[in-house]
């Protein structure tokens, strides 16, 4: 990627921080979101008066399955997002868990690292999957809340229990019922995100930051705080603070939660909401504090250890990505197969060492262990018991709920 | 009385080509395909595309229809009036700032500069675009740092007082405030001043500066009078094209503003990748495209140059 070469000369630091924020953005914007809006509006071609056809599939089961050409096409093409997979130390394009795959079953992985952001993803694929057509990918990685869209609209493949043994045997209790997805009928994590509290204690004078509310109301971080620009997981800390469950919220409890958020804003006490781009100025003390994710906090506290994380007392928000088959896949079997591989606890653990989410899979932490002791005793990978109390899910919502709070977090942020 | 034989009038000889020869007529149409297919294929049908769907109304799954439902115009003026607000005097200010800053420097390039130097002072004005958009936002992050040497020498002198009571900035910092997205919008569209600056500039025959200062022009005249009125196709064309992109951009706002300096391109992202509301998206920027050719047509009929551009 040329981005590598352009920023090659510069500090270590600050090249990791922007590409981080560039392409490992989870909410990380860019200008191909607007261009390919415009795209997908020039794709779509037909004129005027021809409307946008409902987006939930009419029909279930067969519409969305295609001839499975598994067995003679030994490939799967895999979209996942940038920086989410573990990489060779002499070779960026080396992947040792997924050679490993090919030498266990044959099967080559076409592996595109095209999945920037979530919404912009779903602009991406959207025109075909509306038509009913393939997308030329057999497995994705979405957030949580983007495949519980999918499957809300019929886009994506019921998966076949018997190509996941290991995945059916080994994946976390805590994540086999999610209510977007009880049994995981359609989708299988990849990793977890943990969302949390961090400060730069060199900007707080020592003083540590331990909860949301302080966040909110400490005159001493006054504009040099920041919240995501996630709608879930700004909102899902700040209901926990009220001491409201993000799993079992209602429409009020939202709406004084932004309420709440609305106030620090006026107040100027909030400075903005951000994708990754949080980090550069967490770590050069523009923000004092900050709602962080813990994937990026590794990396942060690694490069500057002024850094520190808190988990609050009134809990934290956790989301996963997931891997789906899109409608139309032409190797579905295939994709499945890799699910399953990566529900190995080895090749988990591997992945894990690689990149530093929480693993969906049970029993990775004793190959961790072995495999990258630092990795297996960090929290922010592996949680303590501690941590797994206080760790809660944000609740699917419903077509007009997702407009409704999307439309007022808009509101919020500004835009 | 003799009769006169006229003279016989002189054999005309025909001055048309003799065979017509269809195909040259069409020539300039031939040429043009490419060009009008292009403006078809990513202009018109995305235009008109985009017309219908401002005039739709539904949902996600319920799927869209053409209601002719004009509201949605007005509900989104009226939601986003001081999002266009922001953005048209952002972008202003950074078009004066850019002409304030890019006409000295062309000016020197096309007059003072030898010829080596000015190939590289040129190279060193699109040397920027050699980096990506975003990483040259993300670098004024650095550069405007609450912490950094700009902050600190201007709070230094007591300039922040005067910007934080101006309403410029806030909390005696730049970051997150109106000015530090003028900064970034000044700063990511000053080559596209200072390069139609340059051409224009570039083209003045230096002995016009010399006949007016034979006829006691003094220097400052001579610009006035001479240089200026001469470059102004070159200031419009960098006017325009620094104010145009200017009021759509988002990115700016969105690095380097907070919740308060959002503009209107940041709306119609949200609206069109979050909120999902894809009518009131396509009706901001139907709105936002009415105003620039709205302004821009005032300014090029102030500036009276429709000849010359």
């Amino acid at each position: 990627m040329e981005l590598n070469e352009i920023t090659g000369s510069l500090p270590e630091p600050v090249r990791k921080a922007w590409e981080r924020s560039l392409t490992s953005g989870r909410a990380a914007l860019s200008r191909r979101a607007l261009l390919q809006a415009g795209a997908v509006a020039a794709g779509a071609g037909t004129l005027a008066a021809c409307g946008i056809p409902p987006a939930r599939s009419s029909a279930t089961g067969d519409a969305v399955a295609a001839p499975d050409h598994s067995d003679e096409e030994k490939v799967v093409n895999f979209s996942n997002w940038p920086l989410y997979i573990d990489v060779d130390a002499q070779d960026e394009q080396k992947h040792a868990t997924l050679d490993e795959f090919e030498a266990a079953t044959g099967i080559k992985v076409r592996y595109t690292e095209d999945v920037n952001d979530n919404v912009e993803f779903f602009g991406k694929v959207k025109p075909q999957l509306a038509s009913g057509q393939d997308t030329g990918r057999d497995l994705m990685v979405l957030t949580d809340w983007m495949a519980a869209r999918l499957i809300r609209l019929g886009w994506v493949q019921k998966l076949d229990p018997a190509n996941l043994t290991n995945a059916v045997t080994n994946i976390e209790d805590r994540l086999r019922t999610p209510d977007w997805d009880p049994n995981r009928q359609y989708s299988y994590p990849w990793a977890g995100i943990q969302v949390v509290v961090a400060y730069n204690k060199k900007a707080t004078g020592g003083k540590p930051v331990t909860s949301v509310t302080q966040l909110l109301d400490d005159p001493e971080l006054k504009g040099r705080v920041t919240f995501l620009s996630e709608m879930r997981d700004t909102v899902g800390m700040v209901l926990l603070e009220m001491g409201k469950d993000p799993a079992k919220f209602t429409a009020d409890d939202y709406d004084a939660a932004i309420h709440r958020l609305q106030k620090a804003v006026d107040s100027k006490q909030i400075r903005k909401f951000t994708g990754n781009d949080y980090g550069q100025e967490l770590s050069s003390g523009d923000i004092a504090a900050c709602v962080a994710w813990g994937g990026d906090l590794i990396q942060l506290r690694a490069d500057n250890p002024d850094i520190e994380f808190v988990i609050p007392d009134h809990g934290y928000v956790a989301s996963t990505d997931n891997m789906l088959v899109p409608a139309k896949a032409q190797h579905k079997k295939n994709a499945e197969l890799l699910i399953d591989f990566y529900y190995r606890p080895k090749v988990a653990a591997e992945l894990t060492a690689g990149i530093g989410y929480v693993s969906p899979v049970t029993g990775v932490q004793a190959e961790l262990a072995a495999l990258d002791p630092d990795t297996a005793a960090n929290p922010l990978v592996i949680p303590t018991p501690e941590m797994a109390a206080k760790v809660h899910a944000f609740r699917s919502l419903t077509e007009a709920e997702e407009t409704d709070f999307e439309e007022k977090f808009s509101k919020l942020i500004g835009a | 009385m003799t009769t006169t034989t006229e003279a016989a009038p002189p054999e005309v000889v025909p001055l048309t080509a003799p065979a017509k020869r269809p195909r040259r007529k069409l020539t300039p149409y031939w040429l043009l395909l490419p060009g009008i297919a292009w403006l078809v294929v990513f202009f018109a049908v995305p235009m008109i595309y985009q017309g219908s769907t401002s005039l739709q109304t539904g949902s996600l799954e319920e799927g869209f229809k053409v209601t002719w439902h004009f509201a949605t115009y007005w509900d989104a003026l009226v939601e986003y009036k001081w999002h266009f607000v922001r953005s048209f005097s952002y972008a202003a200010t950074a078009t004066v700032l850019c002409l304030a800053i890019g006409y000295p420097l062309a000016y020197t390039i096309a007059f003072k500069a030898s010829k080596r130097w000015r190939n590289v002072i040129l190279i060193l004005v699109i040397a920027p675009f050699f980096t990506s958009f975003l990483i040259r936002t993300l670098a004024w992050k650095t550069i405007l740092s609450d912490g950094g040497p700009v902050v600190g020498a201007l709070n230094t002198l007591h300039l922040l007082d005067i910007s934080d009571a101006l309403g410029l900035t806030s909390g005696h910092r730049v970051l997150a405030t109106p000015l530090a997205v003028v900064c970034g919008l000044t700063y990511n569209f000053l080559p596209f001043m200072i390069l139609p600056l340059y051409t224009s500039l570039e083209r003045i025959d230096p002995r016009l500066h010399e006949a007016a200062g034979d006829l006691y022009a003094r220097p400052f005249t001579t610009f006035r009078k001479v240089t200026f009125p001469i470059s102004l196709p070159g200031v419009v064309a960098g006017t325009l094209l620094t104010f145009i992109p200017a009021s759509g951009d988002y990115i700016n706002a969105q690095l380097l503003g907070s919740p308060s300096e959002q503009m209107v391109g940041n709306g119609i992202q949200k609206q069109f990748l979050n909120v999902l509301d894809y009518p009131t998206a396509a009706a901001l920027s139907f709105i936002l495209m009415a105003l620039i050719l709205g302004m821009v047509t005032v300014y090029m009929k102030k500036a009276g140059t429709e000849d010359l551009v």
